[in-house]
């Protein structure tokens, strides 16, 4: 909604702009803050730290403390850096991307245009699953992936992530597909095309933003996830989030304020830089899985 | 709906026949498998297992209600309980009205909003174990902002919520809202940009100022924006984990400690799984409270449009 109410630029429309711009910039720098800390934080010494505070730049910025966590930061009682955990977190998302967001387009597929008596219902059935607090289901997922032999495995968490990923991938494609002309659909069937046929030839060329909304929707909730994390993997197959917290939350020795703002940046750069990328995406993502229609 | 249930013509008999029929419901058929077991099997067995004899490991053991008794026994639930009231309340309300305010003025045609807007939303992005890693590093009382205001030359500075066991709550609301208000904004934003022209010139011909179109005519029209924000924050202050964690530990004490952390907690470091199990049950009913009535007027709504 961009309005102009015609009035003659006066006095006080022109203060009344800058100090609107002043509003958005102070807020702007307060959003930005704790980013600006992480950064120059992880670029000075130990001594600096103690020495200066927190918003002064770095007086011989370096990057020691983003070698030692790579490499040598304490993740509990073992002191290899955190590297390992970093592509754990890859080899769980990707798979885990991959496969529910393939169901998920699927399932959207079938239930806008194969309908079938109940699908409304079925749906709603698979949508309340995205609303769950996951508490309710951490013990019996811990028994389960006891019993596949899938316990503190990477496997065990892409399972886990498939599972409960698929009703945000349903509702993301359900809905795009929802809005997908059903007479395009019917031509393909009338010249012969099959079920796969139609997915492959006709809707799927049309899919590319809920795709893109899709995976980044779901690489960052899965790159972001904790409490899955921390109950079925907290040993060597860990993801980076429940690395980041180890070490930050490990009580040994000296507390090395850089090293840990230098993990912190490892674990938010690959969704930072999705956000940066494809922030339109992102946004998008987010308002379908909160508006859903 | 126009529904396409256009059934193969000539519906080839026998086995093939049938398969081709099914197939849409062969396809859909994992997830709904999975959906039944893992969601609906899950809560049945979690809330079995809040009436169970269940200790360190499940166990199958009929206890009757006494899980719950205890629960409702517990000082720290309580603790648990009032937490979630008081970070529900403060973190839903700030993090609307700050979304709604930084909206508006977003919406007076800005030069670089877009840039603007980026800034906002970013924190969004970050794992909530990232957002309390950097908090509690800067709400540190011996070396962060309490310190930065002392080199200022502010040496009465106290600022030590954080280490504070009746304001350490509060620094879990401020670490929420820096993280979910940009995406509040993004929410309103969009809704006030499909606010038509028109209604703004008509009341601004009628001579009312732009505050008073706003409050009386702009912000009631953001209702249904007001009930999504309301829902996504609410929902996320219930499931509220990983930021306690990471920025508290549930600390000092048990001061910051929410239903979430309670019910880990319990099951995963007290050994005490029906207890955990009855306070998941809570916490399902509670968001269940709230999602189910939103959901079936969702639902219900699409139709509307539909047919």
């Amino acid at each position: 909604m961009s309005f102009h109410v015609s009035r003659p630029a006066s006095g006080t429309q022109t203060l009344w702009r800058v100090l609107l711009y002043s509003i958005l910039i102070f807020f702007a720098l307060i959003y930005l803050a704790p980013l600006y800390v992480m950064v120059i934080t992880s670029l000075k010494s130990l001594d600096e730290i103690r020495a200066g505070n927190l918003m002064l730049p770095p007086l011989d910025p370096n990057f020691d403390a983003w070698a030692k966590s790579w490499s040598a930061a304490c993740v509990g009682v073992e002191c290899s850096g955190i590297s390992r955990y970093f592509f754990n977190s890859f080899k769980m998302a990707i798979p885990a991307v991959a496969i529910s967001t393939f169901m998920g387009a699927f399932n959207g597929y079938v239930l806008t245009k194969w309908r079938f008596k109940g699908a409304d219902i079925v749906f709603a059935l698979i949508l309340f699953g995205c609303f769950i607090p996951f508490q309710i289901v951490l013990v019996p997922m811990a028994t389960i992936l006891g019993w596949l032999g899938l316990a503190q495995t990477t496997p065990g968490l892409i399972l886990v992530h498939v599972t409960y990923g698929l009703c945000f991938t349903t509702l993301f494609f359900r809905n795009y597909y929802q809005a997908f002309p059903d007479e395009l659909i019917r031509a393909a069937k009338l010249d012969g095309a099959g079920f796969f046929q139609t997915f492959w030839r006709v809707l799927l060329p049309n899919s590319l933003p809920i795709v893109v909304v899709t995976v980044i929707w779901q690489f960052t909730n899965i790159w972001n996830d904790f409490l899955f994390g921390a109950s079925f993997a907290s040993g060597n197959a860990a993801p980076m989030t429940v690395a980041l917290n180890n070490v930050v939350n490990t009580s040994t020795s000296v507390k090395e304020y850089n090293v840990d703002m230098a993990s912190a940046i490892y674990a938010a750069l690959p969704t930072l830089i999705v956000y940066v990328l494809a922030g339109r995406y992102f946004v998008r993502g987010l308002m379908a899985g909160a508006v859903k229609g | 709906m126009s529904s396409i249930i256009d059934r193969p013509a000539a519906t080839r008999g026998g086995v093939l026949g049938w398969l081709q029929v099914q197939l849409p419901k062969i396809v859909l058929a994992p997830t709904c498998v999975i959906t039944i077991v893992f969601v609906y099997g899950f809560i049945l067995w979690t809330t079995y297992l809040s009436f169970s004899r269940s200790r360190m490991f499940p166990n199958l053991g009929w206890a009757g209600t006494k899980p719950h008794e205890n629960l409702w026994a517990n000082p720290v639930w309580y603790k648990a309980l009032e937490n979630l009231a008081i970070l529900g309340t403060l973190y839903i309300g700030i993090a609307t009205v700050l979304g709604l305010f930084l909206a508006t003025l977003l919406d007076q045609r800005i030069r670089q909003e877009g840039f603007i807007r980026t800034i906002y939303l970013y924190p969004m992005a970050l794992s909530f174990i990232v957002t309390g890693t950097v908090w509690k590093w800067m709400l540190n009382p011996g070396l962060g902002i309490e310190k930065l205001m002392h080199d200022f030359g502010w040496t009465g500075f106290q600022f030590d919520w954080i280490v504070n066991s009746d304001m350490a709550i509060y620094t879990v609301v401020m670490a929420g809202v820096w993280q979910s208000s940009g995406f509040v904004m993004a929410m309103f934003l969009a809704g006030l940009r499909a606010v038509d022209d028109e209604i703004i010139k008509a009341a601004s011909i009628d001579g009312a100022s732009l505050p008073r179109i706003y409050v009386r005519i702009i912000f009631p029209m953001m209702r249904p924006i007001f009930l999504s924000s309301f829902v996504v924050l609410g929902h996320l202050a219930i499931k509220s984990f990983d930021l306690v964690i990471a920025l508290t530990g549930g600390g000092p004490g048990f001061a910051t400690e929410l239903p979430a952390t309670f019910m880990y907690k319990q099951t995963f470091t007290r050994n005490n799984i029906a207890v955990g199990s009855a306070s998941a049950v809570m916490m399902l009913v509670t968001v269940a409270a709230i999602m189910v009535p939103y959901l079936y007027s969702e639902l219900r709504a699409q139709k509307g449009v539909q047919r």
